[in-house]
């Protein structure tokens, strides 16, 4: 079975996240990246089919030079391979300018299963992998919890709303936007690691500013979300800041 | 004209579609409504109540059970027939499936999650959470028209849905779909094992997330619950990490409640998490980031460590 699974690199989870000056994008230079969550489950999954099935599991990421960090990680963790779309611009790029960016990529490959995460923590789209679909006229089931796989085919758990499931069929090759926490993560081996240096990655540069397809929206203005309620915060050490919370729970919110 | 594409399952309208529809109605441009699926009568005539011009109903065997590609192709026509200036949607996990596909189809832009319509210089923007609920952004949709624009769930009361003096019209548009050109097959939705707990009948929940760091520290949070006389509820990933049962999981993939008193510790905030209790009467968060989206919706916070915290909540309970 060879799968290709799209990695994004976002800012860390507990990155202070702040509005630049011209308030169009972050201040990201001097952040931390990671794996975005959902995207290791992803890979996860596709290295468990890759164990049971057999086949090659090929990662593939849109970025600069930075975003080899998750793609060296995906190689350790037991990826086969992996194409590394040069785009210096990616934090601005919507969804739609991604997904034809690794539609590119994927193309000339022979694929059966194209895996991503459900939603970036960044943009938090959950476009890019049905975009994805569309684009390259695969069928697609999003917010998967389970992969049967037979012949030509898979049977897969989608997610509904309110604790529903439903199983849906339909041919390989094909794609799927799978659900975070399905499995549990492996970290990467000692072994691993030193496996990954000699893997390749594949470099393309996208067709990128003029040449590039035209982003499909522009971000007018990046700003800290009002508050929907004006919250008292109690203060004080530990001990005090409880007795006064308890206290207001009691006598003002009548809660208790 | 602004064309709304409400949701329903076995006849039923959800309440994100009288939401979207809410959101479409606020923006001042009359509004059609479609609906897709087989057997919509009932459906559609509470959609001829709410005040809108046209009710286009598109009943097919073909699309009685949701297909992503069944969708796809009867909406590209439709959208294509009527040349809405808008397409609005709810953000469920149905629309998540088809709606990046039908903006391909259509090759126009797709904005999602999605909490208001905002004018700026004239222009209409949407205000969507970016960065796990950290930062608003104010987007504008480019290209030619139809945009296509998906509204988070319960970012607009559908208690604002506007009624008509007299039912709309309604409209059976003709669905030509061909039953082979779906690819995806669906079976029968249905649920897992029956959920032992109704945490919509508490009338206190002590919740945990992703801070509570590991799977023994969630006896603390069980112990400051029965100082409380609370349930123990969590986020989805404590629950995905098997610390806390599933059928504990407030949020858009577990339950939603209510209750007199919520405490969320621990708790970042994050949208799937926050439409599942943000109807809480008095919300509190404990976390140690100031900046957690949590207390953007909490009546009481404290910024503090939680192992620090609950224990002096015990016993100022218990004193």
């Amino acid at each position: 079975m060879q799968i290709i699974v799209c990695i994004k690199q976002v800012i860390t989870r507990d990155w202070p996240v702040r509005a630049d000056p011209d308030a169009a994008w972050i201040r990201e230079q001097d952040a931390s990246f990671e794996m975005n969550e959902p995207d290791a489950y992803a890979l996860e999954a596709a290295l468990r089919l890759k164990e049971q099935h057999g086949g090659q599991v090929t990662v593939c990421s849109v970025g600069p030079e930075r975003v080899t960090q998750v793609i060296r990680e995906a190689l350790a963790r037991g990826a086969d391979r992996a194409i590394h779309v040069l785009r210096d611009d990616v934090s601005r790029m919507d969804a739609f300018t991604v997904a034809t960016a690794l539609a590119d990529a994927a193309k000339d490959e022979t694929v059966d299963l194209v895996l991503t995460g459900l939603q970036s923590d960044d943009h938090g789209f959950a476009q890019t992998g049905v975009l994805l679909a569309a684009l390259l006229r695969l069928p697609h089931a999003t917010i998967i919890m389970d992969v049967e796989v037979g012949e030509g085919s898979l049977r897969v758990k989608r997610e509904l709303e309110g604790g529903w499931f439903q199983w849906v069929t339909m041919p390989t090759p094909a794609l799927l936007t799978i659900q975070s926490g399905i499995n549990q993560l492996r970290y990467a081996t000692l072994k691993g690691i030193m496996a990954a240096k000699k893997k390749e990655i594949r470099t393309v540069a996208a067709e990128g500013g003029a040449d590039g397809p035209a982003p499909r929206q522009r971000i007018a203005s990046l700003y800290p979300p009002e508050r929907e309620k004006q919250t008292r915060f109690v203060d004080g050490a530990p001990s005090e800041a409880a007795q006064t919370l308890v206290k207001l729970l009691r006598d003002e919110a009548h809660a208790l | 004209m602004l064309l709304v594409i409400a949701e329903q399952r076995d006849g039923v309208l959800n309440r994100a579609s009288a939401e979207a529809l809410t959101a479409a109605q606020q923006m001042g441009d009359e509004v059609k409504v479609a609906l897709l699926g087989a057997g919509l009568n009932a459906a559609a005539a509470e959609l001829a109540a709410a005040d809108v011009a046209e009710v286009l109903v598109l009943d097919a065997p073909a699309l009685e059970h949701y297909t992503a590609d069944g969708f796809v192709r009867a909406l590209t026509t439709l959208v294509a027939a009527e040349a809405p200036a808008l397409v609005v949607l709810p953000h469920t996990y149905q629309t998540r499936d088809f709606a990046p596909a039908l903006a391909v189809a259509l090759d126009r832009a797709l904005l999602t999650d999605c909490v208001r319509a905002v004018r700026r210089d004239g222009t209409l923007a949407f205000s969507r959470p970016m960065f796990q609920g950290k930062l608003m952004a104010d987007v504008v949709p480019l290209g030619p028209a139809p945009h296509l624009v998906t509204f988070q769930s319960g970012a607009v009361s559908a208690e604002g849905l506007a009624r008509g003096a007299t039912p709309a019209p309604t409209r059976a548009v003709d669905v030509a779909l061909d039953a082979a050109a779906i690819r995806q097959r669906p079976e029968a939705p249905f649920q897992e094992a029956k959920q032992a707990v109704d945490l919509s009948q508490a009338d206190r929940i002590v919740a945990v997330g992703r801070g509570i760091k590991g799977e023994e520290h969630v006896e603390l949070a069980r112990r400051l619950a029965e100082a409380l006389g609370a349930e123990v509820a969590a986020s989805r990933p404590i629950c995905d990490a098997g610390w806390l049962p599933m059928d504990r999981q407030v949020g858009s993939s577990g339950q939603t409640v209510a209750p007199t008193l919520y405490l969320a510790l621990g708790i970042s905030g994050a949208i799937q998490h926050v439409v599942g209790m943000k109807g809480a009467k008095t919300i509190v968060a404990v976390n140690k980031d100031a900046d957690a989206p949590i207390f953007e919706i909490a009546d009481y916070g404290i910024v503090g460590d939680l192992f620090d915290v609950v224990p002096a909540m015990i016993a100022a309970l218990e004193a």
